[in-house]
């Protein structure tokens, strides 16, 4: 019973930990591209990046990127993660 | 050598190579055919995603038409990439710790309920239908324009192709000639691009190109805003769509994507939870070598053919001119008889006494969105085997695409249907012929609709994301982040959620098409974008319905439990 309680309060600190993670993810992707791609792409397009109108370049260029960072950093984040729980699988 | 030996050339090698390993992966059992038994790489894994993802859609027409639609275009970039992101982070990695063969798989068993999996079954049934129609309807577009074959012949050629390694290896088979296709097609698009980027701007690279400075001076991005607003159009640069509008479409394009049952199952693929992390990242990093580079052809495409036709004399056109002339996919009508191509946007009212002035008559000519990727080869007077290569690539896109969606819809039937709701007394031999004829008949009716195509095809992809993005995406997310969540709430919401979403749609595009003005929009939000609201009904309607309904069984919070965590135990 004991050990039990003990997995349950293991799995949900892992998970309040993933979800955290996510959160901060998933803030940046929303401010990338629904915030600098489409909301304030007009403020942003005063401000030039070469040839670019920034806010442009962000809805068309930076935000691609920035969502391919994104997933690579979640994994990273993940994987060491669950080595700190344990919850690393196991070569099978 | 001509344009059309080197097509034949480029493509039945291509041809080849795909049936070689259809024998080379045929599938033994039904975890072979529908998952690939479990055990392809990430990376390979992550191509496959790519080239199943990359339709002919993306890789014959986006780039044309984000020529004409300028900034208003990022609602394709950002919306078909940015999915990949929620798929990443909240659904792949939980759905391949439930380890199950399909979409209607998880649903029925996290909801513990046979309605629901017919519920999810129809959606994914429907959904892969919408989208195949267009793909072989790309095929022969292909085979037309390039090796001047009927598009009769051409889709009959690409259904035995697909027919070959999508009934022989099942998921097994098109996983690895997704992987041969997506090399055909990258290299496809980007050899093109770069040539043409070098020769307008001086840097090879695309994505730099692009914001750089022209040969002749000046800024490109900022020279293309000067020549379109000069001939009456919006500056490529700038919005014309309302804010809302792209927010909702943009949203609609990405959640319908981490929607789709075919870009999900992919990550039911590969061996590990931590697999599927990685195996996305890599899906979206090769996604986004050809979704960076569209913008960028865009852009040289609207340049480059505004710089070639406007003002000039209809006499002095290039070949490629007149050989697309004879598709129809490039039209002129010397309204004025000046014997000049006036090419300006004659809706524009404020301009109308500039074209008085200047004694035009009306814009003379038409351009078809497709030319700009298919012709654009020709347009840079690039060499013959390179134009053989882009229709090499548009065939392994639409062909991809093709067999991806096929299989969701022979799973469906033979898993869903035939073993899960209908006799789940049935042998896996049993249920691995069912799940053959599902796929050759799903490819007949295909292939029906590719060479007779719906006049509304267009129109319903606009519902294949609607319903992705208001059935799907909440049911799953739910599933999985909210352990209260129970049976009542999932089907409420989905029904309410495909409801709400495809009355919309039916209303404005089909009957009264008439009224699908911005006036008339719900909160300015179109069509295509409704899927947004959709999907936020969905979510609404589930979490009410679930808190006034019993909590599920224990067994199904168990699951929940088990597959946030990505071990075994």
């Amino acid at each position: 019973m004991e050990s039990q309680n003990n997995l349950q309060n293991h799995r949900q600190a892992y998970w309040r930990a993933n979800i955290r993670i996510l959160t901060i993810l998933l803030s940046i992707w929303f401010i990338v591209s629904f915030g600098c791609g489409i909301l304030f792409v007009d403020q942003l397009n005063q401000i030039k990046l070469g040839g670019f109108k920034l806010g442009f370049w962000m809805a068309q260029q930076g935000s691609i990127y920035t969502f391919v960072v994104l997933i690579f950093v979640y994994v990273q984040l993940m994987n060491k993660l669950d080595q700190k729980f344990s919850f690393n699988e196991k070569n099978d | 050598m001509d344009v059309q030996t080197w097509t034949y050339i480029i493509v039945g090698l291509s041809f080849t190579l795909y049936i070689g390993i259809a024998i080379w992966s045929k599938a033994k059992s039904t975890s072979e055919f529908y998952v690939a038994g479990g055990s392809v790489s990430p990376l390979a894994n992550g191509m496959a995603t790519a080239a199943d993802w990359m339709s002919a859609a993306s890789f014959i027409s986006m780039a044309g038409l984000i020529a004409f639609m300028g900034y208003d275009g990022t609602v394709y970039l950002m919306g078909w990439t940015g999915g990949y992101v929620l798929l990443a982070l909240m659904l792949a990695p939980y759905l391949r710790k439930f380890g199950k063969f399909t979409v209607p798989d998880f649903i029925g068993e996290r909801y513990y309920s046979k309605a629901a999996r017919i519920v999810a079954l129809l959606c994914a049934i429907f959904i892969s239908f919408t989208y195949v129609a267009g793909q072989m309807r790309g095929v022969g577009v292909v085979f037309s324009r390039f090796l001047e074959v009927d598009i009769y012949w051409g889709v009959l050629i690409g259904m035995s192709i697909v027919f070959t390694y999508a009934v022989l290896g099942g998921m097994k088979g098109i996983t690895y000639t997704q992987v041969a296709q997506y090399c055909v097609l990258i290299f496809a698009y980007m050899t093109p691009a770069f040539f043409i980027s070098l020769m307008l701007t001086g840097n090879p690279i695309p994505q730099l190109g692009f914001g750089g400075e022209l040969k002749e001076g000046g800024y490109l991005l900022d020279k293309l805003d000067k020549v379109v607003t000069d001939l009456g159009f919006t500056a490529y640069t700038a919005q014309t769509k309302s804010t809302t509008d792209i927010f909702f479409i943009t949203l609609a394009l990405m959640v319908g994507t981490a929607g789709l049952p075919h870009v999900i199952i992919r990550f039911f693929t590969v061996p590990k939870v931590r697999d599927a992390r990685i195996s996305a990242g890599w899906a979206l990093l090769f996604i986004a070598i050809l979704y960076t580079t569209a913008p960028a052809v865009a852009t040289f495409a609207r340049y480059n053919i505004i710089d070639t036709v406007n003002e000039k004399p209809y006499a002095e056109m290039p070949t490629w001119f007149k050989k697309w002339e004879e598709t129809k996919l490039i039209s002129f009508e010397d309204k004025n008889r000046d014997g000049k191509i006036q090419f300006y946007n004659d809706k524009n009212e404020i301009f109308k006494s500039k074209a008085v002035t200047n004694g035009w008559k009306g814009n003379e000519l038409k351009v078809d969105r497709d030319i700009m990727v298919l012709a654009n080869p020709e347009i840079a007077g690039l060499p013959n085997w390179v134009i053989a290569l882009v229709a090499a690539g548009g065939l392994a896109a639409a062909l991809s695409t093709a067999a991806g969606l096929l299989l969701v819809i022979s799973t469906s039937i033979s898993h869903d249907l035939m073993k899960k709701t209908i006799n789940p007394n049935i042998t896996d031999k049993q249920e691995l012929i069912y799940a053959r004829i599902a796929a050759g008949c799903a490819i007949i009716i295909a292939g029906y609709f590719g060479i007779n195509p719906p006049g509304f095809v267009a129109q319903v992809v606009a519902f294949a994301f609607g319903l992705a993005a208001s059935s799907f995406f909440p049911a799953i997310v739910l599933g999985i982040f909210y352990k209260r969540m129970n049976k009542e709430g999932a089907i409420a919401g989905m029904i309410a959620g495909i409801v709400f979403t495809a009355a919309y749609i039916i209303y404005f595009k089909f009957i009264s098409p008439e009224a699908n003005v911005q006036a008339n929009w719900w909160f300015g939000i179109s069509p295509e974008g409704i899927g947004g609201i959709g999907m936020l009904l969905n979510f609404a309607i589930s979490i009410v319905v679930s808190k006034l309904t019993s909590p599920p069984p224990p067994e199904v919070q168990e699951l929940v439990e088990n597959i946030r965590v990505p071990n075994k135990d």
